[in-house]
């Protein structure tokens, strides 16, 4: 309970290379708090510090990755998507090579470092790039379980990943799909489709929603690209409405990928609830999540109003 | 053997022209300065074979100023990894040969390049690779003298020092010129040795179109032990075509018909 992906992150890179010798991990002098360092401890011949140079470590990722490495390239989620955009673009997804670029402290959730840390477009901006997967683990149980699936996985693929703490609502023994979202909880009056530790925060609405009447159907969609569209749909068919949550911009992110499928396959009421194309700012990430509506409360406010 | 290089790099220069006329776009200017250095490694200096593309213990070759494309197009093309007829294509449609080297679509391209200043960072990647798997393969990063304007190379600079990647040999093409003039009118770029040398690396400066400084250079850069080495090769923009040496102008320019055909013939093909 109350662990963050970043935790399980390191955890789970540092098992993976007990077993797959191809793993190296390399980061960008943050590896202590992305937890990359777990893995450098036990394997210091395979972890690659490069310092202070976002740009460098992508493309260098890239170089092992030809030479049939599989690279995990961690630093923040803001340096990794934004400082070195075009070498993701250009030396990893053009080539379509097997990295895994790691951004750790996405979010506001990330907290007192401010909006100048706290990546709240990173979603979009993946989500963008050609053959990119996104995935952005609910809990600490299904962040190990994504490190593994990425390792299974050939290609680029974007791993989101969390400063704070959050509750755990997987059992150890859950089984990870990829590519197909997790219904958590039933429901048929309302979908809400979230992401990350924005998930329990839909579970905690859910439960409240029921005991007012409304039986509120809960997704996990942790991987955001490729979207379940089919699970999309059946939401939309069958709950008739859909709210989305996902500690991100609105613009583009997991709100904008249901927006989508929904307006292709079977259009239905939907309220995107995230960052209001607004920046970040500094203060304890709980309280941030509260303050920008990234919550229980406000999920239940927005089901109820529409 | 030297003979042969001095042969190939005439037939990749005749290539070049043509396919640049072909395409009716296109780099030739720095595609012509960096032939002689590509023709020595890939003609006598590279272990690869073009039968067995994947041997995990081949040399690499990264071309970091990827609009030299054509260039590559034509090393690659004589040494057998596609039809030389594939030329023609260039930059059309149908073909493999796009306007930028891409490694998912042409055989023989160890790395998509384009954007500029990428290429030596994934040269270390490849070099680490191959410490980490015991392997004694040499990483070959061909830089232009403007693209190391871009920062990412002097973070790559940096790395390569840091680890001692003595796999890493760098050419730097050194040909003076980019697209909106002189380097250092532009941005100043020199001392480009120094620069290399403070982050490390063996440094050299050589004529990049003697085959045989080419050739002991490299050489040199072998015998370098815990060091990366870069070789500063001094260049002629648009080299062996003289209406096109040392003219900015033919930095993105392809030749019309005419222009190419009187190439054609100072290049002797006609």
């Amino acid at each position: 309970m109350n662990s963050a992906t970043r935790e399980a992150f390191g955890k789970a890179l540092a098992e993976l290379g007990a077993t797959n010798p191809d793993i190296v991990s390399l980061d960008a002098d943050l590896s202590c708090t992305t937890k990359s360092a777990t893995f450098g401890k036990v394997f210091p011949d395979r972890f690659f510090n490069m310092g202070i140079a976002e740009q460098d470590l992508m493309a260098t990722a890239a170089g092992l990755a030809t030479c049939n490495k599989i690279p995990f390239a961690s630093t923040f989620a803001v340096f990794a998507t934004c400082r070195a955009l075009d070498q993701i673009r250009n030396s990893i997804c053009y080539p379509h090579l097997n990295v895994k670029v790691v951004g750790t402290h996405a979010g506001p959730s990330c907290g007192e470092d401010g909006g100048s840390h706290q990546a709240v477009e990173d979603i979009a901006i993946m989500r963008s790039l050609p053959g990119m997967v996104v995935v952005v683990p609910a809990d600490d149980v299904e962040a190990e379980k994504v490190v593994y699936a990425a390792a299974q996985y050939y290609g680029p693929m974007y791993l989101r990943f969390a400063r704070l703490a959050s509750p755990t609502v997987h059992e150890p023994d859950y089984e990870f799909d990829l590519f197909h979202g997790e219904v958590m909880r039933d429901g048929d009056d309302v979908a809400i489709i979230a992401c990350g530790m924005m998930v329990p925060r839909a579970l905690d609405a859910a439960r409240q929603l029921a005991e007012d009447g409304i039986n509120a159907r809960v997704v996990n969609m942790h991987t955001i690209k490729p979207i379940d569209e089919d699970l999309v749909e059946k939401c939309a068919r069958e709950c008739g409405r859909i709210v989305t949550i996902e500690e991100a911009t609105i613009v583009g992110g997991l709100g904008t990928a249901v927006t989508e499928v929904v307006a292709e396959r079977c259009p239905v009421p939907v309220r995107r609830i995230g960052m209001p194309d607004i920046f970040g700012k500094s203060g304890p990430g709980a309280e941030l999540l509260d303050e920008f509506g990234l919550s229980a409360e406000h999920i239940i406010e927005v089901v109820k109003s529409f | 053997m030297r003979q042969d290089v001095r042969d190939v790099a005439k037939q990749m220069r005749v290539d070049i022209i043509r396919m640049l006329a072909a395409a009716g776009s296109g780099h030739p200017g720095g595609s012509l300065s960096a032939t002689d250095i590509l023709a020595v490694l890939y003609f006598d200096k590279m272990n690869i074979d073009p039968s067995n593309p994947e041997d995990p213990d081949r040399d690499r070759l990264v071309l970091a100023k990827g609009h030299a494309a054509p260039a590559l197009y034509a090393a690659l093309a004589e040494k057998g990894f596609f039809p030389r007829e594939d030329l023609l294509g260039l930059r059309k449609s149908d073909s493999h040969l796009q306007g930028h080297p891409n490694m998912q679509t042409t055989p023989g391209v160890e790395m998509s390049t384009g954007s500029l200043g990428q290429g030596l960072s994934v040269a270390n990647g490849m070099a680490l690779a191959g410490r980490l798997d015991g392997r004694d393969y040499y990483v070959y990063c061909l830089l232009g003298d403007g693209e190391i304007q871009e920062g990412q190379v002097w973070e790559a600079a940096m790395s390569a020092g840091h680890y001692g990647l003595d796999h890493v040999i760098a050419f730097v093409d050194h040909n003076h010129l980019q697209i909106d003039g002189n380097n250092d009118e532009v941005m100043t770029v020199n001392p480009i040795d120094e620069k290399f040398r403070a982050f490390g690396w063996h440094t050299l400066t050589i004529d990049g179109h003697d085959y045989e400084a080419i050739a002991d250079a490299v050489e040199q850069a072998k015998a370098t032990k815990g060091k990366p080495t870069v070789i500063v090769a001094e260049t002629i923009k648009g080299k062996g075509v003289s209406f096109m040496e040392n003219q900015v102008g033919w930095h993105g320019v392809a030749p019309t018909a005419e222009q190419a055909q009187e190439a054609l013939e100072e290049l002797g093909a006609l």
